[in-house]
Order: structure tokens, then C-alpha cells, then sequence
């Protein structure tokens, strides 16, 4: 098994992921947290975060029905899930969630609607590249996932 | 030798992701840290026998926000010396000056970088450190 090979596809991967906008440099400054101590840190927090976004844009949905216009209790839950995204670099993401809370601001449900589909789309998106990209590292053996892929 | 009893630090922030995120941040510069989610809790848990040395908290929370628990902690004599941080994506200079009147030591906006974190433990930890030792 080559692992040099597929740490390099590993970094080609995350290259890619920050070249198409769907990370940011927040998402490095994760990496930077894991070491031999919390080698998986990374991955635990990604996972934690596309658990807590699903969760949050379903109360979102939810919300959009039960209290309709409310476009402050929208923006709250908006502002959470934004909240969220910036911490882990989910740069797409967070665009979307920009539109939908200036949507909000503007008082337009069609536009928040929109918004909250495409949010869902990025997410389905990001948590497959991402999971993607995990199960290279794991293949790529013990020292590619306990350390940082070199760029 | 003994480096001296190790520093507790309360994280409050009611977001899962930010947990863990400003835990390791903490831990990573090797600080004993407890996490909640509210500021309710971090009441509960300053009220235990177990000495806190910094608070660390997110500003917009339900029920009740960071700068309603700063100014809960500044008003009790047991609890006003703590140091007390102030952690909010939203960057706007209206609620700074609030919190920094209030007491908060720090303002830092989100997402938190390592080096803000480290920072501020540098600045804050070693003055708590020194009037412990000094009891």
C-alpha cells in the first residue's frame, strides 16, 4: 500500500476543498489543534458540527412553519448556525447563511426559503467531501492521521 | 519542583462546536477547564467548593447572555475578583464598551484563534497565579 500516495491525494483533496471556496483559513486554524494528545480532534469536531447544523436548520424548518414571518426568531436560529459555520471554516456555508439572515433583514420569505434550500445543498456537499476526505486519511495509515497532511 | 496548584478555567458557550473548540484551545495550554452551556450553570459551578480562576464566555446566549452573567459575577463579593472574558462574533463597539464598563477583561471577537486564547491566559493566569501564591 503506497500511504505516502494517499497522503499526497489527502492534500490534493483538502487543497481543492480550500481552492473551491467550501473551506476557509479557520478551518487550518482546527487542524492546528490536533496532535498526538487529540488525534482525531479534527475529524470529532466535523462530526460534531454536521450533527449540530442538521439539528439547528431542521428547528429552522420547523420554525419557518410554525411561526411564519417571524423574521427575528429566523435570524436567531440563522445567527447560531452562522455561528457554527465561521468556527470550523465552512466558508460556503456561511455565504448562505449571510443571504438568508439578509433575506431576513429585508423581509423576504421566498428569498429566506431559497436560501435555507441552498444552505442544505452546501451541507450535503461539504459532509461528503469532508467525510471523503477522512476515510483517505485513514487509509492513508496511523501517521496520516495523526498528523497534519503536509500541503 | 512544584509548578503550584493547576488553574481552573470556565468555559460558557451554548454551542457544541464552540465547546469543543475553546476546550481544546484551553487544555492545549494545559488549564484544567470546565465546559457549560449557559450561564445559569456557570452560576451553579461557581457556587461549588472548587476554585475558578478565569471565566470565558460567548455574549449571545438564550436566557441569559455573557454580559448579563459578567455582571452577575461583578456583583458578588466571592466571585468579583475572577477575571472574565467576553467571547462574540458579532463585532459591534456599542456592546465592547458595555462589557469592558461592566468588568469583562477582554473582548475577543469569534471565531477565536489559538493565539488570541493563549494571549489572554498569559496576560490574566500568571496574576491569579501570584496571589495564590501569595496567601
Amino acid at each position: 500500500m503506497d500511504y505516502s500516495n494517499l497522503r499526497r491525494q489527502a492534500a490534493s483533496m483538502k487543497r481543492g476543498l480550500f481552492d473551491q471556496g467550501y473551506l476557509d483559513e479557520q478551518f487550518r486554524q482546527v487542524e492546528d489543534l490536533q496532535d498526538e494528545a487529540s488525534p482525531n480532534f479534527v475529524e470529532e469536531v466535523v462530526v460534531l458540527f454536521f450533527k449540530d447544523s442538521a439539528k439547528l436548520m431542521s428547528n429552522l424548518e420547523q420554525a419557518l412553519e410554525k411561526y411564519p414571518r417571524d423574521f427575528n426568531r429566523w435570524d436567531a436560529y440563522m445567527q447560531q448556525l452562522k455561528g457554527s459555520c465561521s468556527s470550523i471554516g465552512a466558508s460556503r456555508m456561511k455565504i448562505e447563511c449571510l443571504s438568508f439572515r439578509d433575506n431576513c433583514g429585508q423581509g423576504n420569505v421566498e428569498g429566506c426559503m431559497g436560501s435555507l434550500q441552498k444552505l442544505k445543498r452546501e451541507h450535503a456537499l461539504l459532509r461528503q467531501k469532508l467525510e471523503s476526505y477522512f476515510q483517505l486519511l485513514r487509509q492513508a495509515g496511523p501517521a496520516g492521521a495523526a498528523t497534519r497532511p503536509v500541503m | 519542583m512544584s509548578t503550584g496548584p493547576e488553574l481552573h478555567v470556565l468555559a460558557v458557550d451554548d454551542s457544541l462546536v464552540d465547546r469543543a473548540i475553546i476546550s481544546r484551545l484551553l487544555r492545549s495550554s494545559k488549564y484544567q477547564v470546565t465546559t457549560v452551556d449557559s450561564g445559569k450553570r456557570a452560576l451553579e459551578v461557581l457556587s461549588l467548593e472548587r476554585e475558578v480562576h478565569m471565566i470565558i464566555t460567548d455574549y449571545c446566549m438564550p436566557e441569559m447572555t455573557g454580559y448579563e452573567l459578567l455582571k452577575r459575577v461583578k456583583e458578588t463579593a466571592e466571585l468579583r475578583e475572577i477575571p472574565v472574558v467576553i467571547m462574540s462574533s458579532e463585532n459591534s463597539p456599542a456592546r465592547i464598551r458595555r462589557c469592558l464598563e461592566e468588568g469583562a477583561e477582554e473582548f475577543l471577537i469569534k471565531p477565536v484563534r489559538p493565539s488570541d486564547v493563549s494571549r489572554l491566559c498569559s496576560l490574566l493566569l500568571p496574576t491569579v497565579a501570584m496571589t495564590m501564591a501569595m496567601r
